[in-house]
């Protein structure tokens, strides 16, 4: 078999093949409702996207607040700033034991 | 008044997706049809189509308006075909053992007497589509844009983003897969 001729002739039976050009009903229709109801799954996923960094950020700084608050040596004055806090609170009725 | 494609195109672009109606109902014949040379199940024809429309709104602030719209569109249209062509490599390895009674009494035809073999038979149409399905991607898509709808090797540089020299290279490659292809389909029928 002639391989080559094959080739041309195939490749020629190939040229008249004429694919067709119909759209299937209300084709154009079905995208924009794609589209439009992909740009409103987008619009909530930005939107909840933006709410889970907000609740991560929250996390983060009152896990940071935490660990300050434990931390920090100011703890260590925090009796004695409940003790002043008795003592201010209770002077009035000292002065009334001494007197 | 009717609005040029440019207006559409800026509109869809502020987020009238709406605007975007007019153009898909206008181009999309031709991206059916071109779909249609490389994917020959009508749902598959349709996934093609709904990809290439996707694609372009989402990259449409890419057109810069400088070559028509058609044409950009082409090109994504081309594009998403051959992505297609690479995700689905079926029956490419199957034997020629299955052809259809035409198909198999147009090639006696043609062994035996090579002139009365004509290329307008339905049987040799549908041996060229199972030839060109067993070709590789790259190969059928440049038999199919260069021998076939017969563009230049330029066009199909612009309209696949392959080089020049490229496109020369795949065709050169894809003229001799397909001779391999024809030559296993006669050593498998007449050997």
């Amino acid at each position: 078999m002639n391989t080559d001729n094959l080739q041309k002739k195939l490749i020629a039976a190939a040229r008249t093949i004429m694919p067709s050009d119909d759209v299937p009903y209300a084709f154009e229709k079905r995208i924009i409702a794609l589209l439009e109801s992909r740009a409103s799954a987008r619009n909530a996923e930005l939107w909840v996207r933006g709410l889970w960094r907000a609740a991560f950020s929250c996390v983060i700084l009152a896990l940071l607040c935490g660990a300050w608050a434990a931390l920090s040596p100011q703890s260590s004055r925090n009796a004695d700033l409940s003790q002043s806090f008795e003592t201010t609170l209770l002077a009035s009725v000292d002065q009334a034991d001494q007197q | 008044m009717e609005r040029t494609e440019a207006d559409l195109i800026a509109a869809t672009l502020k987020g009238d997706a709406a605007s975007f109606e007019p153009l898909v109902q206008k181009y999309s014949p031709r991206v059916f049809a071109t779909a249609r040379r490389y994917a020959r199940r009508e749902s598959e024809v349709e996934d093609i189509a709904q990809e290439v429309w996707l694609k372009a709104f989402q990259k449409l602030a890419s057109f810069r308006g400088e070559a028509p719209f058609e044409h950009w569109l082409m090109r994504l249209t081309v594009r998403t075909c051959y992505d297609f062509l690479r995700a689905h490599r079926r029956n490419r390895e199957s034997a020629f053992s299955d052809l259809s009674e035409p198909e198999n009494d147009w090639l006696q035809r043609f062994v035996t007497a090579p002139e009365t073999a004509g290329e307008h038979a339905e049987a040799a149409k549908l041996l060229v589509q199972r030839i060109l399905e067993k070709l590789s991607p790259p190969a059928r898509l440049v038999i199919t844009l260069l021998e076939i709808e017969d563009r230049p090797v330029k066009e199909i540089a612009r309209l696949t983003g392959w080089s020049v020299a490229l496109v020369k290279v795949r065709a050169f490659r894809a003229r001799a897969e397909m001779r391999k292809t024809l030559a296993k389909l006669a050593s498998e029928k007449y050997l």
